[in-house]
């Protein structure tokens, strides 16, 4: 039993020992596509973690006895059961296989993103976006192996709690990855939809960035810059450059702080036609290989790299694409033009 | 529901400018406003006929008007909508579509048009060929009329041959010819127009419907031709480029040459400087035929009138050949660039029967589409350049018989006043006498000179009376793009951000540079390299000075405008149809030229105001 997978080693078919974001994140990288590197701490070693906390006092029982509408009982489990995973020891033979892989990822200390990766998450039927921890710029080994901690507990926050408990998600499926990578200091990053997400037109694609990196603009603190480009053609058909007045950045200990944009920083767009074609090329490329729309999570680093941080299925559109075609053909193609002369139908 | 301010001026509000007065009530009796067209709803014309018109001029609309509208109400019977009525006050064209509501009546006449216009979709192939050899026929029967002139006594062949016929007749017959050709012209111009406009329309409507972001330009991109003749002319420049590097007489050739001197030197100079004027004269017959505006002014002149447009292209293209840069159309590239994106944007589609529909449509919209390219260059173009050619040489003979100063005076007459001139010369010839037009025209000729000079510092209204509900006429909105929401903004104009001029996006791209404000072709070797070019209007036939140029204004013209076909052609980004570019931007303003978005910025106001 293995208790961690590196990227180039696993696709989406492992999400049930990887999770989605870990999944995506190889899948990406066995595609050729650029990621930066990293692995994923597997559900195995999550499994090991749980049994030894099980066998103190139970944890899944528990969650399955919850009442989701009673706010208060979910809570105050929550409070001690990401109490408990906080505090209990991590079994030696998974501690020492994910530091072992730290090391590789990171000889000489370079900072890491540690992010959750559950196996339900970025399902094409239900998103768990949002709901599970992300930690950036984590700078030791033991810092490490804490975060990796706070992801699982995750599972047991009163969100996740409850949105298991509200979708009749089996409990003894939910488990936890969590991906450990390569941390891009991102001169500027955000999201890209290959199709629009306001219409649902899979023949242009929708960016936003802000400078900085991307946890500005996925939690909505900086209102981004939003491009819609013709998937085909490459014309850049909107561009509204917004006020950005802050940006996230490593902090000097770890983890992340905002800091205030220069003047003239603020109102200059943070992607040059250039990037956005290049963008626009990876979306395509991520979308070519999965074979439907994705939802992109990206960052240009300080050299100017494109590298991706996630990909995953769009959902909202894809569940409505409706089965009326727009125009069913006529027996005689001339019919058509009545379209335009027979006058409003 | 309709809110009372939103209401344009009723026609009978609009009053004729004081002192214009007898040069308005001069224009046809059918063109005047009367005082039942206030309950109908009218639109300025600025898209064909942006300034204010002399007398003469206005044959192009009635001919137009008289073609188009038998076409559709009477040849093709298009279903929902007759024909254009057209009004002139203060040297403005308001037009006004007349929709078919009646039900019964739209059903009858779909009947019509199916089997009449679908025989036209289905032999498209057929009838086209045929159609230019009617235009080649009609355009050499107009060159062969002769250049009208009265000699002093008749040649004594016209006794020896019993011609039986005197020299005055000759005036009457070839001013009658000519105008007979001109409207049966553009008979020929509308016999296919509206036809193909629709099957490119119905093609639109469906790309809008399946990709509803996709852009005007992105679908006209894999619907246009690539041979059409429109861009012969400018090919034509670049191949007199070519072969002047290969004569070696490229150094003859530069920014600010004149015209005629070069020509003259090389004359001069001997065999390949002969050879190389050989070549401009296969090329100027017929392609530099070309106007420099739609052609539906007299003074658009051609390039062969005119050379400036060309030679201002020569040296830049010279320039790209020297340094070996290609400068032909890759036409195998633009053929492949097109299909693929026909195929990739197939592929984006979600089912079968929208695949099965989609092959249809693009399929008829590429075999009707050469025509809607392709008629320009014979009609608008080579035509037109003709016919006010031929009305140049009755302006010149009326101006040796003293009645007016100036060839061009000519046109300050209507063509039924043209008419009675030519007779009053006629009956002075054959009576020995004075004729009686040099007493009379020249007063009315500075009369209207003065009209149009007051006409053009009106400011016109975008449209006249009430707004319909809907506008449901395929024809207006084809040619002219008034909907509903495009009327609703004229209402609400007066809104927008003063630094700003919107548009309609032609190619997108982003420039932002020094603004040329360009009023006249005469002023085409101004612009520098890079420099954006802001004019009045577009047009194809400045498609040579695309390659100095880094983006372009105008403000006329639609999304399917040529103007927009040649942009895309070059990659420059281009707003067209501002409505007022010319006059909110200042030559050498710097401004941003968003050609996605369709907006032009204003930059650095400040500074100019300082320079001021």
């Amino acid at each position: 039993m293995s208790f961690v997978s590196w990227f180039k080693d696993v696709g989406i078919a492992d999400r049930p020992t990887v999770g989605g974001k870990g999944g995506s994140l190889g899948e990406l990288t066995q595609a050729g596509i650029a990621v930066p590197p990293g692995f994923v701490v597997t559900t195995a070693a999550f499994e090991q973690f749980l049994k030894a906390l099980e066998a103190r006092e139970p944890v899944r029982a528990k969650v399955k006895e919850l009442d989701p509408a009673d706010l208060g009982a979910v809570t105050t489990l929550s409070e001690q059961l990401r109490a408990r995973v906080l505090e209990e020891k991590m079994p030696a033979e998974v501690e020492q296989a994910i530091t072992e892989a730290y090391r590789t990822l990171s000889p000489n200390g370079e900072p890491v993103a540690v992010r959750s990766s559950a196996t339900t998450e970025d399902a094409e039927d239900a998103s768990f976006a949002g709901l599970q921890d992300t930690f950036l710029w984590v700078l030791s080994a033991e810092d490490m192996v804490h975060r990796v901690r706070e992801c699982w507990g995750s599972l047991y926050s009163t969100e996740s709690m409850t949105y298991r408990l509200k979708h009749a998600f089996p409990e003894e499926g939910v488990a936890m990855g969590v991906v450990v990578q390569q941390m891009v200091d991102a001169r500027c990053a955000g999201v890209m939809f290959t199709r629009s997400p306001t219409t649902g037109d899979k023949s242009v694609i929708t960016v936003e960035g802000a400078w900085g990196l991307g946890s500005a603009v996925v939690s909505g603190e900086v209102t981004p810059d939003k491009w819609v480009i013709g998937k085909i053609t490459g014309e850049i058909s909107s561009r509204e450059i917004s006020d950005k007045h802050a940006r996230q950045v490593p902090a000097e200990g770890g983890g992340i702080r905002e800091v205030e944009n220069e003047a003239d920083r603020r109102k200059a767009p943070c992607l040059s036609d250039e990037e956005l074609m290049a963008l626009r090329e990876v979306g395509r490329r991520v979308e070519r290989h999965y074979g439907k729309p994705q939802d992109i999570e990206w960052a240009v680093d300080g050299d100017g790299s494109i590298l991706l941080l996630q990909s995953r299925p769009e959902t909202v559109w894809s569940a409505r694409d409706a089965a009326a075609p727009v125009k069913k053909p006529e027996g005689n193609a001339l019919n058509h033009v009545m379209t335009i002369f027979g006058g409003r139908k | 529901m309709a809110d009372e301010q939103k209401s344009f001026p009723l026609p009978s509000s609009v009053k004729v400018m004081p002192g214009t007065e007898a040069a308005q009530a001069a224009f046809p009796y059918y063109t005047q406003f009367t005082p039942e067209d206030d309950t109908r709803f009218w639109f300025y014309n600025s898209m064909h006929f942006p300034e204010p018109m002399h007398h003469f001029d206005m044959i192009t609309a009635e001919a137009a008007y008289c073609a188009l509208g038998s076409f559709n109400t009477r040849v093709h019977v298009l279903p929902t909508t007759k024909g254009i009525d057209h009004r002139i006050i203060n040297g403005r064209v308001f037009i006004g579509g007349v929709p078919v509501t009646d039900p019964a009546e739209i059903e009858a006449r779909t009947a019509e048009f199916q089997q009449r216009a679908f025989y036209y979709y289905e032999n498209w192939e057929q009838l086209y060929d045929q159609w230019k050899e009617k235009m080649k026929a009609l355009i050499a029967d107009a060159q062969a009329l002769p250049t009208p002139s009265l000699p002093d006594l008749e040649p004594i062949e016209t006794t020896h041959t019993g011609k039986g016929v005197a020299a005055n007749h000759a005036l009457i017959d070839t001013y009658r010819q000519q105008l007979e050709g001109y409207f049966r012209m553009w008979h020929h111009h509308f016999e296919f127009l509206l036809l193909g406009y629709g099957a490119y329309l119905t093609f639109f409507d469906f790309c809008k419907r399946a990709f509803p972001e996709i852009s005007d330009q992105a679908i006209s991109r894999m619907v246009a031709g690539m041979e059409a003749e429109i861009f012969k002319p400018d090919e034509e420049v670049k191949r007199l480029a070519r072969r002047a590097v290969e004569l070696g007489v490229d150094s003859h050739f530069h920014d600010d040459m004149e015209i005629e001197q070069v020509l003259g030197a090389l004359d001069q100079l001997g065999e390949n400087g002969r050879e190389w004027l050989k070549e401009l004269d296969t090329s100027r017959n017929p392609w530099f035929n070309v106007n420099v505006g739609d052609g539906f002014y007299h003074y658009h002149r051609s390039w062969n009138d005119d050379l400036s447009m060309p030679f201002a292209a020569l040296p830049g293209y010279i320039d790209k050949v020297r340094k070996g840069e290609n400068i032909e159309r890759p036409m195998d590239q633009l053929v492949q660039e097109r299909e693929q994106l026909v195929s990739d944007y197939r592929e984006l589609l979600d089912s079968d029967e929208d695949r099965a529909t989609y092959d249809q449509l693009i399929g008829l919209a590429h075999r009707v589409f050469p025509y809607v390219e392709g008629h320009k260059f014979y009609c608008e173009h080579w035509y037109t350049n003709l016919f006010f050619n031929k009305i140049r040489e009755f302006g010149a003979l009326l101006r040796d018989h003293g009645f007016w100063d100036a060839e061009e005076d000519v046109f300050h007459l209507t063509h039924y006043e043209l008419e009675s001139a030519i007779v009053d010369l006629m009956l002075a010839w054959s009576s020995g006498s004075d004729p009686i037009g040099p007493k009379r025209w020249p007063a009315i000729v500075a009369e209207r000179k003065k009209a149009i000079e007051t006409w053009a510092q009106e400011t016109v209204p975008p449209a006249l009376g009430a707004v319909p509900d809907v506008i449901d006429d395929p024809a207006i909105v084809m040619l002219w793009g008034i909907t509903r929401e495009n009327l609703d903004a004229w209402l609400s104009d007066g809104e927008e951000n003063e630094h700003e001029l919107k548009g309609f996006a032609a190619c997108s791209g982003v420039v932002e540079g020094t603004a040329r404000v360009v009023k006249s072709v005469k002023e085409i070797s101004r612009l520098q390299q890079g420099d954006i070019l802001v004019c009045q209007v577009t047009n194809p036939t400045w498609a040579p000075i695309f390659q100095k140029i880094s983006a372009a204004v105008s403000d006329i013209g639609g999304s399917m405008s040529h103007m927009a076909i040649v942009a895309r052609e070059y990659g420059l980004p281009a707003v067209v149809g501002t409505g007022s570019a010319t006059q909110k931007i200042r030559d050498g303003q710097r401004i941003r030229v968003d050609g996605g978005r369709g907006v032009v910025t204003l930059l650095q106001d400040e500074v100019v105001l300082e320079d001021a």
